[in-house]
C-alpha cells in the first residue's frame, strides 16, 4: 500500500513531508531524552529484522495463499512509540531509495500511513489499552488483532485521502474506499495473528524483553486538547490546501465535479460553509491565474494538449468552481486531522514537561 | 526466497554502482539530493492532462544515467518491478473519464487516456530519478548529506545501522528458511505456526546480535555519539550543477518546449 509519486500533487506531498518530518524530529528528540545507549544498535538491528522476516513467505491460515508479515506492530511493542516510529520511517526510507517502493515525494505520505498510525494510534490507543501490563496470551491475540486491523484501516484510508485530494487519479472517493478498506481488513487480520504469534513466542522464551517494554507508560492523551488541536489545525491546513487547489484549476475540483456531479457537491454543512467563506476571503489569486493557454482564444490550434484546455467541458464546469475548491479544502481538512492529532500530542507533552 | 529477497540482493549491486567514480559520483551528495527534489516537485506540479510538457524532463534522469555510467537496462527492469500500483490506480482514469478531448483522424481520444499516459510518464520520471540518485550517491553519502543538512542525528544513525545490518539479518533468515525446507521435503509452503516460531527465533537472535554490537561499540570507545564522516563540500562545481538544472527545470515547467517544437515543425510543413 505504498503511495506513489505519480499520483501525488505537490501540495499533498509537501504537507505530508512537513508533518512526517516534524514527527521524525519529535521522536528523535524523545529517543535522545531516554538516553538509552543500548537502544541505538537495537533499533538499527530490529529495522533489519523487519526486512529479514518479510523475506519469509508463509501460508495464510484458511486460504492457502501465501503472504509475508509487515512487522510495524511488533516494533511498537518491543520499542515503544517513538523509537518504533523512527525505525519504521527508516525502513520506509530504505524501501523508497533502494526499491523505489513509493517514491521520494511520497515518502512523507508513506511514513504517515504506515508509521504514524501504527506507532502513535494503533499501539498506544488500542494495543496498550487492551493489553495493559499483563502477559495474558488471549488478551495479546485480541489486542494485536484489533490494533493490526485498525492501524491498517487508517493507513489504507490515508492512501485514499491522499490520492483523491491530489486529483491525479480519477478514482472516486467511495469506490476507492470500498476497494482499499476490505483488502486491508484481511491483511490487518493476518498481521494481527503474526504479531501475536511472534510476541507470544518471545513471551515464552525471553519474557524479560517484553517486561521492560510493557512497563513504559503509554502516551498521555487528553481528549480536550487533542480535539482543540485537531479543529484548529484542520481548518488552517484545509484553507491552505484549498488555496493550492484553487491556484491549479485542473486538479481536484475538476476530478470532483466529474466523479460526483454537482448535486452532491452542494450539500451544505457548517464546516463546509466556514471553509467556503474562509476560502473566498483567502484566495486572493484569481482561479485561472496560472492557466495561460486556455484563456488565450488563439491557442486552440494544432495539438491535442492545447485543445484539452479549450474543451467545452471546461466552460460547463466553470460556474461551480467555488464549490469544487472548497470541497478540496474539506478533503484536505479531513486529511490533516491526522497531522493535527500530532499537534495535540505535542502540546500535551510540552505541558507535562513544563 | 521471495521477491523481496531478490530485491534485497539488489541493494548490494546498487552499492557497487554507487562506488563508481564519475564526475557525478564525486559531486557533494547535498547538491544531488537538492536538485533531484527540485526535479520531482517540478514534475508532479503539472495538471493531470499534461503530457507534452513532461517530455523535456526526461533529460535529467537520462543525464544522470549516462553521465554516471549506470546500466540503463538494469534500472529499467527495476522500474518495471514497482510499476503495478501506479498502473492499477491509473487504469481507472480511461474508464471513468470518457470525455473526448480531441480526434486523431476519426479516432476520438478521451481525457482519461491522456491523464493515464500522464500518470505513467510521471511514474517513470520520478522513479528513474530516485533510483539514479541512489546509484550515483550511495546510502552512506546520502546519510552524510542528511546529517549535514540538519536531519535529526538518531534518524541518520538509524538509517546507517539499518543499511549495515540488512545483509547480516537477511542472510540469517535465508539460512533459517533453507534449513526448514531441507527438513520438510514434501511440504513446500511454510505453515503459519512454523513461521511465527522461525520469526520469533530470528527476533531473539536479533536481540542477541544487538547486544553484541553494543558491547563491540563500547570496546571501541563508544560515548553515545555516532560521528558521520564528511567527505566533500559544496564548491563551484556543485553550485554550477544545481544552478544549471534549476534554471532548466524552471524553463521546462513554464515553457512547453515540445509544443513549441511541434508548432514550429508543423508551421514549416505548411
Amino acid at each position: 500500500m505504498h503511495m506513489a509519486d505519480a499520483l501525488l500533487s505537490p501540495a499533498v506531498g509537501g504537507a505530508m513531508w512537513v508533518v512526517s518530518g516534524g514527527l521524525v524530529a519529535y521522536s528523535a528528540k524523545k529517543v535522545r531524552e531516554e538516553a538509552d545507549d543500548r537502544k541505538i544498535p537495537l533499533m538499527g538491528v530490529l529495522g533489519a529484522f523487519i526486512f529479514a522476516a518479510q523475506m519469509i513467505n508463509f501460508t495464510i491460515p484458511g486460504t492457502g495463499s501465501s503472504g509475508h508479515m509487515g512487522g510495524g506492530m511488533i516494533l511498537a511493542i518491543l520499542l515503544g512509540p517513538y523509537a518504533s516510529f523512527l525505525v519504521l520511517a527508516s525502513v520506509l526510507t530504505v524501501q523508497a531509495l533502494f526499491f523505489a517502493d513509493g517514491g521520494l515525494l511520497a515518502l512523507g505520505c508513506n511514513i504517515i500511513n504506515m508509521g504514524f498510525f501504527t506507532s502513535f494510534v494503533a499501539y498506544p490507543l488500542i494495543y496498550k489499552k487492551i493489553m495493559g501490563c499483563g502477559h495474558d496470551k488471549k488478551r495479546l491475540l485480541l489486542a494485536a488483532t484489533v490494533a493490526g486491523v485498525v492501524g491498517l484501516q487508517f493507513g489504507a484510508f490515508g492512501v485514499v485521502l491522499e490520492t483523491v485530494s491530489s486529483g491525479i487519479s480519477e478514482l472516486p472517493f467511495k469506490a476507492f474506499v470500498l476497494l482499499m478498506l476490505p483488502i486491508h481488513l484481511a491483511i490487518g487480520l493476518v498481521e494481527g495473528l503474526v504479531t501475536s504469534g511472534v510476541v507470544s513466542f518471545v513471551m515464552a522464551a525471553r519474557p524479560e524483553i517484553l517486561t521492560a517494554a510493557a512497563e513504559r507508560t503509554p502516551l498521555g492523551v487528553s481528549v480536550k486538547s487533542a480535539v482543540l488541536g485537531i479543529a484548529a489545525a484542520a481548518v488552517l491546513i484545509g484553507v491552505a490546501l484549498s488555496w493550492f487547489a484553487s491556484a491549479n484549476p485542473d486538479g481536484l475540483e475538476w476530478a470532483m465535479l466529474r466523479t460526483y456531479g454537482k448535486e452532491e457537491l452542494e450539500t451544505k454543512g457548517k464546516v463546509h460553509d466556514l471553509l467556503a467563506s474562509l476560502q473566498k476571503k483567502t484566495a486572493f489569486l484569481p482561479d485561472y491565474d496560472f492557466k495561460k493557454v486556455g484563456t488565450d482564444p488563439e491557442a486552440g490550434t494544432n495539438t491535442g494538449e492545447v485543445k484539452v484546455e479549450a474543451a467545452p467541458v471546461r466552460k460547463a464546469a466553470w460556474p461551480a468552481v467555488d464549490v469544487g475548491t472548497s470541497v478540496a479544502g474539506l478533503v484536505g481538512g479531513s486529511l490533516t486531522l491526522v497531522m493535527a492529532l500530532l499537534a495535540g500530542f505535542g502540546l500535551k507533552r510540552r505541558k507535562v514537561a513544563s | 526466497m521471495n521477491k523481496l529477497g531478490e530485491n534485497l540482493v539488489d541493494i548490494g549491486y546498487m552499492d557497487t554502482l554507487a562506488a563508481g567514480d564519475s564526475p557525478l559520483h564525486r559531486l557533494d551528495p547535498r547538491a544531488k539530493i537538492f536538485t533531484t527534489f527540485l526535479f520531482l516537485v517540478a514534475v508532479v506540479s503539472f495538471n493531470k492532462y499534461e503530457v507534452s510538457a513532461l517530455v523535456p524532463f526526461f533529460l535529467y534522469p537520462v543525464f544522470l544515467i549516462f553521465a554516471g555510467e549506470l546500466p540503463a537496462g538494469y534500472l529499467a527492469g527495476k522500474i518495471l518491478v514497482v510499476a503495478p500500483f501506479a498502473i492499477l490506480v491509473g487504469i481507472f482514469n480511461p474508464v471513468l473519464d470518457r470525455q473526448i478531448l480531441f480526434h486523431i483522424g476519426s479516432l476520438g481520444i478521451s481525457g482519461g487516456w491522456i491523464s493515464f499516459l500522464s500518470i505513467l510518464m510521471r511514474f517513470v520520471l520520478t522513479v528513474s530519478a530516485a533510483l539514479a540518485l541512489l546509484s550515483i550517491t550511495g546510502i552512506n553519502s546520502i546519510c552524510e548529506a542528511l546529517a549535514r543538512s540538519g536531519v535529526p542525528r538518531p534518524f541518520v544513525v538509524q538509517l546507517l545501522f539499518l543499511n549495515r545490518y540488512i545483509f547480516s539479518l537477511t542472510g540469517e533468515s535465508e539460512r533459517m528458511s533453507r534449513a526448514r525446507s531441507l527438513r520438510s521435503c514434501s511440504h513446500k509452503a511454510m505453515n503459519f505456526g512454523i513461521f511465527t516460531q522461525i520469526a520469533g527465533h530470528l527476533l531473539l537472535r536479533t536481540f542477541d546480535r544487538a547486544e553484541r554490537v553494543y558491547q563491540a561499540m563500547l570496546c571501541r570507545g563508544f560515548d553515545g555519539h555516532i560521528r558521520v564522516v564528511r567527505y566533500s563540500r559544496i564548491g563551484r562545481r556543485e553550485i554550477a550543477f544545481m544552478l544549471v538544472w534549476a534554471v532548466l527545470f524552471v524553463v521546462f515547467r513554464f515553457v512547453n518546449i515540445s509544443l513549441i517544437l511541434g508548432q514550429t515543425v508543423t508551421g514549416l510543413l505548411k
